[in-house]
C-alpha cells in the first residue's frame, strides 16, 4: 500500500469521523463554561493569572474562532469531503445498475422471493403492469435462465446521505462567505439625527454603508405590567442626501437595504425632549431637541419654548410641562402626554404642539451574504434527511422460464425499510392470487 | 376550571398512568392492558385541553400567545409529547411493556413543572425577541425531537436490564433484545430529524431577531453537542456495526446531553436563552 493512499484511507475512514465529532462536543463544552470574549483582565480575577495565561496561549477566550478549533471543524470538512468522493460512484453504480443482468441463483437468495408453478402465460404481464401502474421503472431481457423484467422504485433516494454530507458543506461555505465578505455592527442614533457609518462588533472600527440612516423616531410600548411590548423606529434610508425609503422596523422586523440588515436592538432615553410644532396657517412644521429646562427659539417665527417639567415612571417618562411664548402673547405652560398633539388656538398661538422623550436607537447592523448560503444547506439538510431515513431503494425482479410449463420466480430486494417494502411486496403477490385463482 | 386546574391533574393521571403500565410490568396484569391505554389517552386529551386552555387564557388577558415561551410551558409541551409519541409506539409495535420505561419520563417532566419553585407557571407576556412565529416553530420541533429521545432513553435502558438479566421471568416478558434495539434506532433518528429542524429554526429565528444565525451561545453549543452525539451514534450503527448494548448507552448518554442543553444550561450557565429561567 503506498503511501497517498493511506493518507486517502485516513481521511475518508469513519473512525476518523467518529473522532472528529467527539473532538468537536467535548471541546465546545469549554467555550459553555468559561465565559467567551472577555477581556484578560476578567479571566485573571476569575481565574487566576497562570490560568488565564493558559487560556490566552489555546485561545480559550475565542476558542470557537481558535486554530484549533477551525482545524478540527477542516478535518471535518476534509473527512466529508473524501469520503463522499470515495464512496459516492459506488453508490451511483448502484443506481445506475443494469438490474437485468442477474443470475437465477443471486435471485433465489434475494431477502424476499416467491415461486408461482405452472402460472398463465398473461400472469408476468399483469404483474408487469400492475408494477408500472405503481410508478415502477422497468427494464426487460432475454437471458437464459428465461426473461428478467426488472423494476425498480427510488434508485436516487441512495443519493439522500450524500445531501446531508454535502449540507453540512454549504452551511460551512455560507459561514466562509459570511466571515470574509460580511460584517457585524451596531451603532445609536439619537431621534432626528443620521449616521453614514455603524461600528464593528469586535472592534468598534467605523464601518461606512455608503448612505446614510435617519432615526426620525423611537417608540417602546408596555404592558400594562410595565414590561416592553414592542420598540418601534422609523428609519429613513438617504443617498446624496435624497430620501429613497422609510420603514419602521421592530425586533423580528428588519429592514433590508444594499445587502444590510437593520436590527433593532436597544436603546437609550435622553434626559433631553423633542417638541414638534405644526403652524396651523402655513402647516409648516419643525422638530426641535430641548434639553431639560432650557430656552429654544424658533428662528425667523417669534416663537420660545421649552421644557419646565416632567413625571417620569422609572426611567421613562410619562406626562411633561411644556411652556411657549411668544412676544405678543402671555407665555402658556400645559402638561401634556407624550406624543399628543395639543391644539394652541385658544390661547392665541396659531400652531399645535407635541412633546415626546428624546431616545437613541440601537441598531445591529449586519451583512452577510453567506445567509442564502446556510439556508440552502439548512434546506439540503431536511431533504437528504428526510431521504435518507424514509425513502429506499427498492427492486423487484420476475423471472419468467417457459419450459413445460411457465414458472415465475418473483424476488425482491431493499436497502431499507424492510417493513414497509415487505408489505408491498405481499401486496403484490396478493393482487395476482386473486386474479390467478 | 381553569388551565392550571387540568395540568395540575394531568400530573396525577401521568402519575397513575405509570402505575398501571408498572403494573403491567411487574404483576403480569393482563386485565389491566386496555385500562392502562384508555386512561393514558385521556389523560393526553386533559392535558390537551389544559394546553388548549392555556392559549385562550392568554388571550383573554390580551397578550395571547402559543404556550410554548418559558419553561414551564415548554416543560408542559415535553411531557405531551412523550405521551403523544408512547402511545403512537405502542399501536405501531403492539407492545405495552414500553409503557413502564416512558410514561413515567412524562410524569416526572410534570411533577417538576408543577411543583419545582425554580419555574414560574404564570402566563406572561413577551418581551420584543420572543414575538416570532420561528420561537414556535423552534419550540415545537426541539421538544418533539427531546420527547424522542426520552423514549429512546427510556428504551436504551429497557435494554440494558433485559441484557444484564437474562434469565429473569420478570424480563422475559420484555420485548426480544433485537426488537428493543430497533424500537430505540428508530425513535432515535426520528429524534435526531426533529432535533436537526430545531436547530435549523433556531437559527433562522436568530437571524430574524439580531441578524446572526449562529452565536455559539451556550445553549446553542449545547444543543449541537447533543446533535453530534446522536449523529455519532448513527453513524456508529450505520458503517461501524455497532447495536445492542452500545447504543443502549449512546441513547442514555444522548438523554443526559439533552438534560443538560434544555435544564442545565438555563440554571448552571448563562446566555441568550436565560428567558427560560423564570
Ligand atoms: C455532523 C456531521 C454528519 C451528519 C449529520 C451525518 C449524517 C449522516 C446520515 C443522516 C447518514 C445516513 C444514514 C443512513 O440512513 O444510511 C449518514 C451516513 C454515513 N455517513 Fe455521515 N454524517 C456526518 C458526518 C460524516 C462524516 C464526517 C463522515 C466521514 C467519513 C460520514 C460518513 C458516513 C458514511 C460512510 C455513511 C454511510 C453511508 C451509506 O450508508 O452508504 N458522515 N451520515
Amino acid at each position: 500500500m503506498n503511501n497517498r493512499s493511506q493518507v486517502w484511507k485516513f481521511f475518508s475512514s469513519v473512525q476518523l469521523a467518529i473522532f472528529t465529532l467527539s473532538a468537536i462536543s467535548l471541546t465546545s463544552i469549554i467555550g459553555t463554561i468559561v465565559p467567551q470574549d472577555r477581556s484578560f483582565a476578567f479571566y485573571v480575577e476569575e481565574y487566576g493569572e497562570v490560568t488565564a495565561r493558559f487560556f490566552q496561549v489555546l485561545d480559550i477566550p475565542d476558542m470557537y474562532t481558535s486554530w484549533w478549533f477551525l482545524t478540527l471543524l477542516g478535518l471535518l470538512s476534509a473527512n466529508l469531503i473524501v469520503c463522499s468522493i470515495d464512496r459516492f460512484p459506488l453508490a451511483w453504480k448502484q443506481v445506475t445498475l443494469d438490474q437485468t443482468s442477474l443470475s437465477k441463483d443471486r435471485l433465489e437468495k434475494m431477502a424476499y422471493t416467491h415461486v408461482i408453478r405452472n402460472a398463465s402465460s398473461t400472469l408476468a404481464t399483469t404483474l408487469e403492469n400492475a408494477l408500472k401502474k405503481g410508478g415502477w421503472k422497468i427494464a426487460k431481457k432475454e437471458t437464459k435462465d428465461g426473461v428478467i423484467t426488472a423494476a425498480q422504485k427510488y434508485g436516487w433516494s441512495r443519493t439522500g446521505v450524500y445531501i446531508v454530507h454535502a449540507s453540512i458543506l454549504v452551511i460551512f461555505a455560507g459561514a466562509i462567505v459570511g466571515h470574509f465578505f460580511g460584517f457585524k455592527g451596531s451603532v445609536l442614533i439619537p431621534e432626528t439625527k443620521d449616521t453614514d457609518k455603524v461600528y464593528a462588533s469586535k472592534t468598534q472600527a467605523p464601518l461606512a454603508l455608503g448612505f446614510t440612516v435617519r432615526c426620525d423616531k423611537f417608540d417602546i410600548e408596555f404592558y400594562d405590567n410595565g414590561m416592553p411590548k414592542e420598540y418601534t423606529s422609523r428609519l429613513t434610508v438617504l443617498e446624496n442626501g435624497k430620501e429613497v425609503l422609510v420603514k419602521d422596523i421592530e425586533v423580528n422586523h428588519p429592514l433590508q437595504y444594499r445587502g444590510m440588515t437593520f436590527y433593532q436592538s436597544s436603546y437609550e432615553g435622553y434626559r433631553d425632549f423633542l417638541i414638534t410644532l405644526t403652524s396651523t396657517t402655513d402647516k409648516s412644521t419643525k422638530t426641535f431637541i430641548a434639553p431639560f429646562q432650557q430656552q429654544i427659539k424658533w428662528e425667523g417665527k417669534d416663537i420660545t419654548m421649552g421644557i419646565v417639567n416632567a413625571e417620569a415612571l422609572r426611567d421613562r417618562v410619562v406626562r411633561m410641562k411644556v411652556w411657549i411664548k411668544s412676544s405678543q402673547n402671555q407665555p402658556i405652560t400645559i402638561m401634556v402626554d407624550p406624543q399628543k398633539p395639543y391644539s394652541l388656538e385658544e390661547n392665541g398661538l396659531p400652531y399645535t404642539v407635541s412633546v415626546k422623550q428624546m431616545y437613541a436607537t440601537g441598531l445591529q447592523v449586519a451583512k452577510d451574504p453567506g445567509v442564502v448560503l446556510v439556508y440552502i444547506g439548512c434546506f439540503l439538510m431536511m431533504v437528504g434527511l428526510y431521504i435518507a431515513f424514509f425513502m429506499s431503494h427498492r427492486r423487484i425482479w420476475i423471472l419468467t422460464s417457459t419450459g413445460e410449463s411457465t414458472d415465475l420466480l418473483i424476488a425482491g430486494t431493499t436497502n431499507k425499510n424492510k417493513l414497509g417494502f415487505e408489505k408491498t411486496f405481499t401486496e403484490l403477490l396478493q393482487s395476482i392470487t386473486n386474479t390467478n385463482g | 376550571m381553569d388551565s392550571s386546574q387540568l395540568l395540575g391533574i394531568t400530573t396525577f393521571t401521568y402519575l397513575f398512568s405509570t402505575l398501571l403500565y408498572v403494573a403491567i410490568f411487574v404483576f403480569k396484569a393482563e386485565r389491566l392492558e386496555k385500562a392502562a391505554t384508555a386512561f393514558t389517552v385521556i389523560a393526553l386529551l386533559i392535558q390537551t385541553a389544559g394546553i388548549a386552555l392555556r392559549w385562550v387564557e392568554s388571550y383573554q388577558m390580551g397578550i395571547g400567545h402559543a404556550p410554548l415561551t418559558n419553561m414551564y410551558e415548554s416543560v408542559v409541551f415535553f411531557a405531551w409529547t412523550i405521551i403523544a409519541l408512547y402511545l403512537i409506539i405502542e399501536w405501531k409495535f403492539k407492545t405495552r411493556m414500553i409503557g413502564a420505561f416512558a410514561v413515567p419520563f412524562a410524569f416526572l417532566a410534570m411533577a417538576y413543572a408543577s411543583f419545582s419553585t425554580d419555574i414560574s407557571k404564570s402566563i406572561s407576556p413577551l418581551v420584543p425577541a420572543l414575538q416570532s412565529n420561528w420561537l414556535i416553530a423552534h419550540v415545537v420541533t426541539c421538544f418533539i425531537g427531546y420527547a424522542a429521545f426520552a423514549v429512546a432513553a427510556g428504551l436504551g435502558a429497557m435494554y440494558l436490564l433485559k441484557d444484564k438479566s437474562g434469565n429473569n421471568s420478570l424480563l422475559e416478558r420484555l420485548p426480544p433484545l433485537k426488537v428493543i434495539d430497533d424500537i430505540t434506532h428508530k425513535t432515535m433518528v426520528f429524534g435526531f430529524i426533529w432535533l436537526s429542524a430545531g436547530i435549523i429554526t433556531g437559527a433562522v429565528w436568530a437571524n430574524s431577531a439580531w441578524g446572526t444565525y449562529w452565536s455559539w451561545d451556550p445553549k446553542e453549543t449545547w444543543s449541537l453537542i447533543t446533535w453530534f452525539i446522536y449523529a455519532l451514534t448513527l453513524h456508529a450503527r450505520y458503517t461501524r456495526g455497532w447495536d445492542g448494548t452500545r447504543i443502549a448507552w449512546l441513547a442514555l448518554i444522548g438523554f443526559i446531553s439533552v438534560i443538560f442543553t434544555y435544564y442545565g444550561v438555563n440554571f448552571l450557565l448563562s446566555g441568550l436563552h436565560s428567558y427560560g429561567s423564570n
